[in-house]
């Protein structure tokens, strides 16, 4: 998993019938100390209310299609947490 | 998932007979003001884009997850059809 900020939102109405309803945001990977962005941002399914400037952590490939219980789920980001405390 | 714009189809007759009926779209990334970058994608159309259109897309193995790329070799599917994007102010 990796961790990032939320910076935005995405809405699509069109889309594969196992996403409806879901909702799609932004997200900027961050690095683990110094509040720095690290690579570009992407689009991520969020499950968790995650909302603008919100620290959470997401997984990627395959796996962020497993919080989803439907079949056809195209996904290959999704956040699964959000981030209370970092110790380093 | 990547914000991307579809600027165009690629046709191809001769290929691995498993991707026999798919759409080929090319889709080109936007950046943050969705103004186009170089960087481009093939990707199999799952949702009916048409040119033009902006478009999300999932890459890798997940892009097998729908009834018109399961067991494909596809490794980038368009999902959804995008209305709307908001960047937050920072």
């Amino acid at each position: 998993m990796k961790i990032a900020r939320v910076i935005g939102r995405v809405w699509a109405t069109r889309k594969l019938p196992d996403l409806e309803g879901l909702k799609f945001i932004i997200l900027q990977p961050m690095e683990m100390k110094n509040n720095t962005a690290a690579g570009d941002w992407i689009v991520a399914a969020d499950t968790q209310y995650a909302g603008n400037g919100d620290l959470v952590y997401y997984v990627t490939s395959k796996e962020a299609s497993f919080p989803f219980s439907r079949s056809h789920t195209a996904l290959d980001a999704a956040v699964v947490g959000h981030v209370d405390r970092i110790d380093l | 998932m990547f914000l991307g714009r579809v600027v165009g189809t690629v046709w191809a007759t001769r290929k691995d007979e498993k991707l026999d009926g798919l759409i080929f779209q090319i889709v080109k990334k936007v950046d943050d003001q969705l103004q186009l970058k170089p960087e481009f994608a093939i990707a199999v159309d799952s949702v009916g884009a048409g040119s033009g259109e902006l478009v999300l897309c999932a890459s890798g193995s997940s892009a097998r997850m729908t009834e018109v790329t399961e067991n494909r070799p596809v490794d980038t599917v368009i999902m959804a059809i995008v209305d709307e994007v908001d960047f937050a102010q920072s």
